[in-house]
């Protein structure tokens, strides 16, 4: 597979001004560029969940495994520990990994498994057309809350600083250089890896102004110590008017869990004789 | 003697379990065929706790009402048990702890003062068993160095002082009877998660992918020990929908694998088995049953969840499900089920149940056919690659990925050919046809195997129906009464054929099921199949012989 063959003969049903599409370009742009250094793009499988955010696999021509909501971090794990030698990217929205799956989350990160989870997170449902997610303001106005959310929102990138994520990092839908920075590194960390991308749905929570308003990119911040990360990410908690760092906030490097699962294949030859054996100690 | 029980009972905690083993693995050495019925409470201290340990001339699948040893650890091994003694059954009791209140007159009993010996040997509570099994040699007649071989194999820290403590119990008895060995070679003795385990691997199993629940957590343990020697990985994730969720990855890759779980588990694993049937990916479970609502008793047994398994995710798709009845069964079908599983690329379902999957059996390989590990059908290579190419039965060529001539998509939504979504109302059919067709060559595939057992009295005109575990009991029965047997052993898709075949010239079929509705009757509706009587249980605890024995005499009448 090459670079000139990325997209399908998929009609792409985003909503014009969709975030989607910054994610799609900085995406393609970091498969061509680890593709022309040397990475076969047939090393690559893309993994979905459910919402608007997993089309995107059916818009890109490489190895995908379109999920079920909630259910992109588990998925990418069997298949990073099937073959530690392909690269696993996950595409998962806020209600889908922040909510429905938010299980697996912490433990693929607990884990420190080997792959790439990009959270299209919107703080809105899209395709269920409008309710409030875990990342949705207190008085989010939702169709499921109409008199507004009477509950606060979870910082995600404290949640996965808190359960052992080695590589955190945020970036916006008005940024696809940063996007492609941060995707690229988060590609190639050896570890679990976590963009947030403030992604705006233009139809049901359409945040552009606030957040080039707030948003800022992090300058002489060291994100191997792990208080300032910390801090960093306290800064905005999803919820208040602060400003909203954007950039790597964390980064760690220790062994992966697909690095210390012990490789089979010896062994498989002989069973028949193995088994012999066991029964034989059986008696 | 040749046919008897022996049963061991004490607080949980007490190395219940462990003594049973040890039991089993002394009267299989003397050529007796063996079968240990594990009864434990949901707690890991305490409570009441007993196995029984039958041991016969004959291969035996069944418990009988009465003990001929009752080996008492304690006061409620002899209270809750004491209507099990017959007159000439022996009683060994730590008479420290145990007062024989009420017994009758002819009943042999042993007095072993158990608390003081292993107080005079500085030896750990849990040593108290092998005391006792010491005395128990003594009294059966068995040899000592019988004891010891066994001892040795058994009890790999502190062989010595175990040793001593079991002599010292030995030494207290006396001989009461003389169990005869029988010249025939042993078998190895398995439990039912260990044949599934073995079958599995037999047939390539790759990944073993397993949250923690009774029945099948042995499975998980088994397999985790062994993991090493045959290249297995062995993983426990965070709940039964990361351990589903998982193996479709491995599955997408190539990599067969399996998972074992219980209702509880299942249902978390339903919406992913809908996943598996919508993308196709093989996956094999393992699915021991234990009775419910809810937690239901989680450390006994039962036979309710076909119905939900037959119906379990939503939408239409095509799965297989198989019952094993003993361990040659659930190692010959958990293996076919891993292999048919790839062979259809759908999802397999392997029944099991506590008293199948905890219980100990003798398994004899050299009576079953070898499991072949087959390959899938794979990408001849003509480009482009589509997933889901249409083709006459439905199976579409694999290709796993990384492949540099092929993108490999695979999709929870409908979709076409090449694994991109559609709405698309002609297409929608078309590939809802392409799945379900499947099913029909699986049928015919499966004419070729034994889907359907029949045991007993060919020519009887009643016939005792069962599925899985039950099997054991209603084959002894219908020996003795005479009866034939009909066990189906895959029940979906239902192999119609042979059983219309093993029904030919029955007048009256009584289903013998461990549920309380009837649940493979109702399957037999569906099918076009009635039964006439049932007999059905439902507390837990598997059908004794003498029990079963009532129930169906009076059908007969």
């Amino acid at each position: 597979m090459n670079q000139s063959n990325l997209g399908t003969y998929v009609l792409n049903t985003w909503c014009p001004g969709c975030g989607n599409f910054a994610i799609l370009n900085a995406v393609k742009a970091v498969l061509g560029e680890l593709n022309s250094e040397g990475l076969p793009l047939e090393n690559i499988v893309l993994v979905s969940g459910i919402g608007c955010h997993a089309k995107i696999v059916d818009y890109l021509n490489v190895n995908s495994f379109y999920s079920i909501h909630g259910r992109a971090a588990p998925a990418a794990e069997g298949i990073k520990l099937a073959d530690p030698k392909v690269k696993v990217i996950a595409f998962a929205g806020d209600g889908d990994a922040y909510g429905e799956g938010i299980e697996h989350l912490i433990f693929a990160a607990k884990r420190n498994i080997d792959i790439t989870m990009i959270i299209h997170n919107n703080r809105v449902y899209g395709l269920t057309t409008g309710q409030y997610t875990p990342t949705s303001p207190l008085g989010f106005k939702g169709r499921s809350t109409p008199g507004g959310t009477i509950e606060l929102p979870l910082n995600p990138l404290e949640v996965m600083l808190a359960c052992g994520a080695t590589f955190l990092g945020r970036g916006t839908s008005h940024g696809i250089e940063l996007l492609k920075k941060l995707f690229k590194e988060a590609v190639m960390h050896k570890g679990f890896s976590l963009v947030d991308v403030l992604q705006v749905c233009v139809t049901y929570y359409n945040m552009y102004e606030y957040y080039d308003k707030k948003v800022y990119e992090l300058k002489e911040h060291n994100p191997r110590d792990y208080n300032q990360a910390l801090n960093k990410i306290r800064e905005w908690d999803y919820n208040s008017d602060s400003p909203i760092a954007l950039g790597a906030f964390y980064k760690k490097e220790i062994p992966a869990f697909d690095q210390k699962f012990p490789e089979p294949g010896a062994g498989r030859s002989d069973r028949d004789t193995k088994i012999k054996d066991l029964l034989k100690a059986s008696i | 003697m040749n046919d008897f029980s022996v049963l061991i009972g004490g607080k949980a905690g007490f190395g219940i379990d462990k003594s049973g083993t040890v039991i089993g693995g002394l009267l299989n050495r003397l050529g007796l065929r063996v079968y240990i019925y594990r009864d434990y409470p949901s707690i890991i201290r305490g409570g009441h706790t007993f196995s029984i340990i039958r041991a016969s001339k004959e291969r035996v699948a069944s418990h009988r009402n009465k003990a001929d040893f009752i080996l008492a650890l304690n006061q409620d091994t002899f209270n809750f048990h004491k209507d099990k003694l017959k007159d000439d059954s022996v009683i060994i009791y730590d008479s420290d702890s145990v007062k024989l209140e009420g017994l009758s007159d002819k009943a042999s009993s042993i007095a072993v003062p158990i608390a003081k010996i292993i107080k005079e040997e500085g030896a750990g509570e849990i040593m108290r068993n092998s005391c006792m099994i010491g005395a128990f040699v003594k009294a059966a007649g068995i040899k000592w160095e019988l004891l010891e071989n066994v001892f040795k194999k058994e009890f790999t820290r502190e062989t010595e002082l175990n040793l001593k403590v079991a002599r010292r119990g030995y030494d207290e008895a006396k001989e009461l009877t003389k169990i005869e060995g029988v010249s025939q070679e042993a078998l190895p003795l398995i439990s039912g998660n260990q044949a599934v385990g073995l079958g599995l691997l037999k047939a390539g199993l790759n990944t073993y992918i397993s949250y923690p629940m009774t029945p099948t957590s042995p499975i998980l343990h088994f397999l985790a020990e062994v993991a090493d020697d045959f290249g297995l990985k062995v993983i426990h994730p965070e709940s039964e929908i990361g351990v589903i969720l998982m193996a479709l990855g491995f599955s997408y890759m190539g990599k067969k694998a399996a998972m074992g779980t219980s209702g509880g588990g299942f249902c978390l694993m339903a919406e992913g088995l809908s996943f598996a049937g919508m993308s196709e990916l093989p996956i094999a479970i393992v699915m021991g049953q234990r009775p419910g609502p809810s937690t239901g008793l989680p450390t006994y047994s039962a036979q309710t969840e076909l119905h939900f398994v037959l119906n379990a995710g939503q939408g239409e798709f095509c799965r297989f499900i198989v019952a094993p009845g003993d361990t040659e069964e659930a190692y010959f079908w958990s293996g076919q089920a891993l292999n048919l599983s790839w062979k259809y690329q759908i999802p397999s379902i392997i029944f099991t149940d506590k008293n199948l999957g905890e219980g100990v059996f003798n398994f004899d390989i050299d009576s079953i056919p070898d499991i072949k590990e087959e390959a899938p059908l794979l990408w001849d290579r003509k480009l482009p690659y589509k997933r889901y190419l249409n083709t006459e039965s439905g199976v579409s060529p694999l290709a796993f990925a990384p492949e540099k001539e092929a993108a490999i998509k695979v999709n929870s939504y409908e979709h076409d050919e090449s694994g991109i979504t559609t709405e698309e109302p002609g297409l929608s059919a078309l590939m809802s046809e392409k799945r379900l067709r499947k099913e029909k060559y699986l049928q015919k595939e499966l004419d070729k195997f034994n889907t359907v057992k029949t045991y007993g009295n060919k020519d009887s005109e009643v016939a005792l129906l069962c599925w899985g575990s039950n099997k054991g009991v209603c084959a002894e029965l219908a020996q003795g009464l005479g009866l034939k047997v009909i066990q189906p052993l895959v029940l979906w898709p239902f192999p119609v054929k042979q059983f219309q075949e093993a029904l030919k010239g029955i007048k009256k079929l009584i289903c013998v099921e461990s549920n309380a509705t009837g649940q493979l009757s109702r399957l037999l509706k569906i099918s076009g199949f009635n039964v006439d009587e049932q007999v059905l249980k439902y507390d837990g605890r598997p059908f004794s012989l003498d029990e079963l024995e009532d129930k169906v005499r009076g059908m007969l009448k």
